[in-house]
C-alpha cells in the first residue's frame, strides 16, 4: 500500500526541455505575483474583498481575469501547433515529438472551450445580469462564489498536468476507445476527466443560478418582454446549461467508471459501445456551442443599439429567434458524426435540422443590420468587433451549411476544413463578442474607459490575423489534409500552413495590443475617468448607477415602464423622489474557496489513486458545507442614511 | 412624437402583470431554483436511462435481467420509498405548523424507511455480485449498477441531508433559512420517488420479460 498512490518522481518530465521551460516560466510568474502581493501586504484586502466575496460584480471580474489568463495559455498551444505544422513537412519532423503534440491539441481544445470561452461568457453574465435586470445580486450569491472557485480549481488541475504527469492525448472530446484505460493507460485522460467534472459542477450551478435570477429577480415593472436582449440570450444560454451539462457529467462519470472500476460502457469488449459516448458527448456538445454564442449575440445586440442611438430593431423577433435556437440546438447533434453509419434518413433529418437552425441566426443578423441602418453609428471599438463579427460569422455560418449536407460532410469529415469552419464561427461569434463586451462594459466595472487607439489596433490584428490563419485551412482541408497531424508528407499543403502560421503571429500581435491597451488605459485612467456612470449614452439600467457600481448596485430599485428603461428615464426625467430604506446584503464567506481547495486536492488524489486523500477531501467539503449551514448570520444591513449619503456623493446618472 | 413613448403611456395605464411585480420572495426564489436544479438532475438520470436502454441487451453472454431480478425485494423497496414520501409530506406539514415533535416523528420515520430502502438495495446488489453478476461482467450490468446505484447514492445523500436538517431544527429552530432548506429537502425526496418509479418500470418490470 503506497501512501502516494501512483505518484513518483518519474511523473515529472525532467527530460523534456520545452515542458520544463514552460513550467519554470509559469512557476516564476506565479512566484512573482505571490511575492508582490506579500510585499504590498495585500493579502487581507484580497481575502476580504475578492476571494471570499459573494458580490456578483467581483465574481464576474474574477471570471474574466481567469478566462483572459487561460486565453494566453490556450493561445500558446495554438501558436506551437501552427509553428510545428508550418515546418514538419516531408522529411522534417519539426520540434514537437508526437506524444507532446497530441497533448497540445487536446489541451488547446479543452482550455479554449471550457476555460476561456465558457469562463469569459459566464463572467460577463455574472457581471451584467443583475445590473441589466435592475436588482442587487444573483439569486444565490454564495453558490455563485462556489461556482467560480470550482472553475478555478479545474483550471489549476489542468495546469498542474503540465508539470506532474501528462495531459490527455485523446483530443478535447476524449473519444473512447482511445480514451479507455486499454489505449490511454497514463494519467492524461484522468486529468482531463476530473478537471472537467469539477468545472462542470460549477457551470451547472451557475446555470441554475442565472435561470432563477432572470425568471424570479427583476426590477419592478420589468416584465419579460421589457428585458434587455442580453438577458433573453443569457436565459436561452442558461436553460441550455441546465438541460445539457448533466448529460456531460453522466457521460464523463461512465467513462471514469470504465477507467477506474473496469466497467464496460464504452469499451470494445463485453458489449460496450463507444458510439454511445460520441452521441452523449454531442448531445451536450452541440448545445454547448449555442451556450457560448448566445450571450455574445446579446452583447452585439446591446452594442449595436447603444452605438446606433436606436432601439433594437425587431425586439420580438430577436427574443423568438433566441428561444428557437435554444430548442433547435438539441436536434442537430448527429451532424458531428455523419460518418457513424446511421441510415440515410437519420443523416438526412439531422442535415436538414442543421440547415434550419441557420434561419433564426440569419434573423438576428438582419436585426443587427437594421438596428444600425439609419442610425448615427459611432465607430467605437465595440462596434468594430460587432461589424467584424457580422462579416466573418456569416461566411463561417455558410461553411457550416455546407458541412450540414451529409455527402459533403463525408468528404471533409475530420479534415482541417472542419477546423477552419468551427474556428470561423467560434472566434468571431464568441471571442469577438466577449472583446466587444469587454471594451463596452469596462468603464462600468472600473470607472474609466479603455484606450481607443490600441483597441482598434488589436481589432485589426485579430481580424486580419484570423483570416490569414484559417482561410488557408479550408483549402488544405479540401485537398485532403486531416486534422491533428504532427507531421505530413504532402508538400503541397505546406504553403497554406505557413500562411496560417503567419496569421497566428498577427493574432499574437493583436493580443499584445490588448495587453498594451490595458496598461496604457490604467496609466491614463485619470484622463479617461467616467464620472457620469453613462459614458456611451446607454439605454439599459446598468448605466443608471455609478461606475463602478456600489455593492448594492441600486440604492432604490428602479421602476421600469418599458424596454430601454434608462433611455426613457433620460428623456423624461422625473424629480428624484427617492425613498431610501435599509437593505440587507449577503455576508462574505470562504465556503467557495474552501470547497475548491478540497476539490483540487481531491481531484489530484483521484488522478493519482491516492484514495485516503480523496476521502479526506470529500470529508473536508462536507464539513465546510456543514459549518456554513450552521452559520448564525447570513446577512448584514446597510442603513438608509448610508445609501442616501452615497447617492449624494456620487450623483451619477438619472434616477430611473 | 415617438411611437415607443405613445405605447409606453398606454401600457402604463394597464394593471401590472405578475411578471412586472418585482423581485420574488426568498422562499419562492429558493424553491424555484431548487426545482431548476432537480430538472438538471432528472436530465442526468435520463442520460443514464438512455444508456441503459441501449445497453440492456448487451449481456456479453452473461445473465440478463430476467434471470437476475427478484420482484419480491424490489416491491418491498418500492413500498418503503413511496411510504417515505408520504411521511415526508407529513413532516413538511408539521414544520409549516411549527409542531416540533410531529416534525421529528415524521423525520425519523422518513429516515428509517429510506434506510430500509437503501439496505434492501445493497442486499440486492451484494446478492447479484455473489452470484457472479458484477458490474464488470457486461455492458448491461455496468449500466444497471450505475443507473440504480446513482439513484441509491441520491437516497444516501438525502438521508445525510435529513439528519443535518434534524440538527438544524434543534439548533436554529424553524426560521427563514431552515424553512427554505426543509422545502428543498422535501422537493428532493419526492423527486427521488419519481425517478424510482421510472427505474421500477423500465428496469425491473420491463426487465423480467426480456
Amino acid at each position: 500500500m503506497n501512501l502516494l498512490g501512483n505518484l513518483s518522481w518519474a511523473a515529472i518530465p525532467f527530460d523534456q526541455p520545452i515542458i520544463m521551460g514552460a513550467t519554470a516560466f509559469m512557476g516564476l510568474l506565479v512566484a512573482f505575483v505571490l511575492g508582490w502581493i506579500t510585499y504590498r501586504r495585500a493579502w487581507p484586502y484580497l481575502w476580504n474583498e475578492w476571494i471570499t466575496s459573494v458580490d456578483h460584480k467581483r465574481i464576474g471580474v474574477m471570471y474574466m481575469i481567469l478566462g483572459l489568463l487561460m486565453l494566453l495559455r490556450g493561445f500558446s498551444d495554438a501558436i506551437m501547433m501552427r509553428a510545428q505544422q508550418a515546418i514538419a513537412a516531408g522529411g522534417a519532423q519539426g520540434y514537437l515529438p508526437p506524444e507532446h503534440f497530441d497533448q497540445i491539441f487536446s489541451a488547446h481544445g479543452t482550455i479554449m472551450i471550457f476555460f476561456v470561452a465558457m469562463t469569459l461568457v459566464i463572467g460577463l453574465m455574472n457581471y451584467l445580469l443583475p445590473l441589466l435586470l435592475g436588482v442587487r445580486d444573483v439569486a444565490f450569491p454564495t453558490l455563485n462564489s462556489v461556482s467560480f472557485w470550482l472553475t478555478a480549481s479545474a483550471v489549476l488541475l489542468t495546469n498542474i498536468s503540465l508539470f506532474i504527469g501528462e495531459y490527455s492525448k485523446a483530443g478535447w472530446m476524449g473519444y473512447p476507445p482511445l480514451a479507455e484505460l486499454q489505449f490511454s493507460p497514463g494519467v492524461g485522460v484522468d486529468y482531463y476527466l476530473w478537471a472537467l467534472q469539477i468545472s462542470g459542477i460549477g457551470t451547472l450551478l451557475s446555470g441554475v443560478n442565472f435561470v432563477t435570477t432572470i425568471l424570479k429577480l427583476r426590477a419592478p415593472g420589468m416584465g419579460l418582454m421589457r428585458m434587455p436582449v442580453f438577458c433573453w440570450t443569457a436565459l436561452a444560454s442558461n436553460l441550455l446549461i441546465v438541460a445539457v451539462f448533466p448529460v456531460l457529467t453522466a457521460t464523463y462519470a461512465m467513462l471514469l467508471l470504465d477507467r477506474y472500476l473496469g466497467f464496460h460502457f464504452f469499451t470494445i469488449e463485453a458489449g460496450g459501445n463507444p458510439m454511445m459516448y460520441v452521441n452523449l458527448f454531442w448531445i451536450w456538445g452541440h448545445p454547448e456551442v449555442y451556450i457560448l454564442v448566445l450571450p455574445a449575440f446579446g452583447v452585439f445586440s446591446e452594442v449595436s443599439a447603444t452605438f446606433s442611438g436606436k432601439p433594437m430593431f425587431g425586439y420580438r423577433s430577436m427574443v423568438a429567434a433566441s428561444m428557437v435556437i435554444c430548442l433547435l440546438s438539441m436536434t442537430v447533434w448527429l451532424h458531428h458524426f455523419f460518418t457513424m453509419g446511421a441510415s440515410a434518413n437519420i443523416n438526412g433529418f439531422f442535415g436538414i435540422m442543421s440547415m434550419v437552425i441557420g434561419i433564426p441566426t440569419g434573423v438576428k443578423i438582419f436585426n443587427w443590420l437594421f438596428t444600425m441602418y439609419g442610425g448615427r453609428v459611432r465607430f467605437t471599438v465595440p462596434v468594430l468587433w460587432t461589424l467584424g463579427f457580422m462579416v466573418t460569422f456569416v461566411l463561417g455560418g455558410l461553411t457550416g451549411v455546407l458541412l450540414a449536407v451529409p455527402p459533403v460532410d463525408w468528404q471533409v469529415h475530420n479534415s482541417v476544413f472542419l477546423i477552419a469552419h468551427f474556428h470561423h464561427v467560434i472566434i468571431p461569434g464568441v471571442l469577438f463578442g466577449i472583446f466587444a463586451g469587454y471594451d463596452y462594459w469596462f468603464p462600468k466595472a472600473f470607472g474609466f474607459k479603455l484606450d481607443e487607439k490600441w483597441g482598434k489596433r488589436a481589432f485589426w490584428c485579430w481580424f486580419i490575423g484570423f483570416h490569414l490563419a484559417f482561410m488557408p485551412l479550408y483549402i488544405a482541408g479540401l485537398d485532403g489534409m486531416t486534422r491533428r497531424m504532427q507531421h505530413y508528407d504532402n508538400l503541397e499543403w505546406q504553403p497554406y500552413l505557413i500562411v496560417a502560421a503567419i496569421g497566428a503571429g498577427i493574432i499574437l500581435v493583436g493580443i499584445l495590443c490588448q495587453a498594451i491597451q490595458l496598461v496604457v488605459s490604467v496609466r491614463d485612467r485619470e484622463h479617461n475617468r467616467d464620472l457620469t456612470g453613462d459614458p456611451w449614452n446607454g439605454r439599459t439600467l446598468e448605466w443608471s448607477t455609478t461606475s463602478p457600481p456600489p455593492a448594492w448596485n441600486f440604492a432604490v430599485l428602479p421602476q421600469v415602464t418599458d424596454k430601454d428603461a434608462f433611455w426613457l428615464a433620460k428623456r423624461h426625467p422625473k424629480a428624484p423622489r427617492r425613498n431610501y430604506r435599509a437593505i440587507e446584503l449577503p455576508k462574505n464567506t470562504s465556503l467557495g474557496f474552501v470547497t475548491a481547495f478540497f476539490a483540487s486536492i481531491g481531484g489530484f488524489a483521484l488522478i493519482w489513486h491516492i484514495w485516503w486523500l480523496a476521502l479526506a477531501s470529500l470529508l473536508g467539503v462536507f464539513l465546510a458545507t456543514l459549518a456554513f449551514a450552521f452559520r448564525k448570520h447570513d446577512e448584514f444591513e446597510v442603513h438608509a442614511d448610508e445609501l442616501e449619503q452615497f447617492d449624494r456623493d456620487h450623483p451619477a446618472g438619472v434616477a430611473a | 412624437m415617438n411611437m415607443a413613448v405613445e405605447f409606453n403611456t398606454l401600457r402604463a395605464a394597464a394593471p401590472p402583470s405578475v411578471s412586472e411585480a418585482g423581485p420574488a420572495s426568498k422562499r419562492t426564489v429558493a424553491g424555484f431554483g431548487f426545482w431548476v436544479y432537480l430538472l438538471s438532475d432528472i436530465v442526468m438520470f435520463s442520460a443514464l436511462f438512455a444508456t441503459y436502454a441501449v445497453l440492456s441487451h448487451a449481456t456479453a453472454g452473461g445473465p440478463g435481467g430476467n434471470l437476475l431480478f427478484r420482484q419480491g425485494g424490489v416491491a418491498l423497496e418500492t413500498a418503503c420509498l413511496l411510504a417515505s414520501s408520504y411521511t415526508c409530506g407529513l413532516m413538511s406539514m408539521a414544520a409549516n405548523a411549527r409542531r416540533r415533535s410531529a416534525f421529528y416523528l415524521g423525520a425519523i420515520v422518513t429516515f428509517a424507511l429510506g434506510a430500509v430502502f437503501l439496505g434492501l438495495e445493497l442486499r440486492e446488489f451484494s446478492d447479484m455480485i455473489a452470484r457472479g453478476a458484477t458490474p464488470q461482467g457486461s455492458a448491461f450490468l455496468s449500466a444497471f449498477f450505475t443507473l440504480v446505484g446513482c439513484h441509491g447514492l441520491h437516497v444516501a445523500v438525502g438521508l445525510m441531508w435529513l439528519a443535518v436538517m434534524g440538527a438544524q431544527v434543534a439548533v436554529r429552530g424553524f426560521e427563514g433559512a431552515v424553512d427554505r432548506r426543509l422545502l428543498c429537502f422535501s422537493l428532493f425526496w419526492h423527486a427521488l420517488d419519481i425517478v424510482w418509479v421510472a427505474v421500477f418500470t423500465f428496469v425491473y418490470l420491463m426487465g423480467v420479460h426480456a
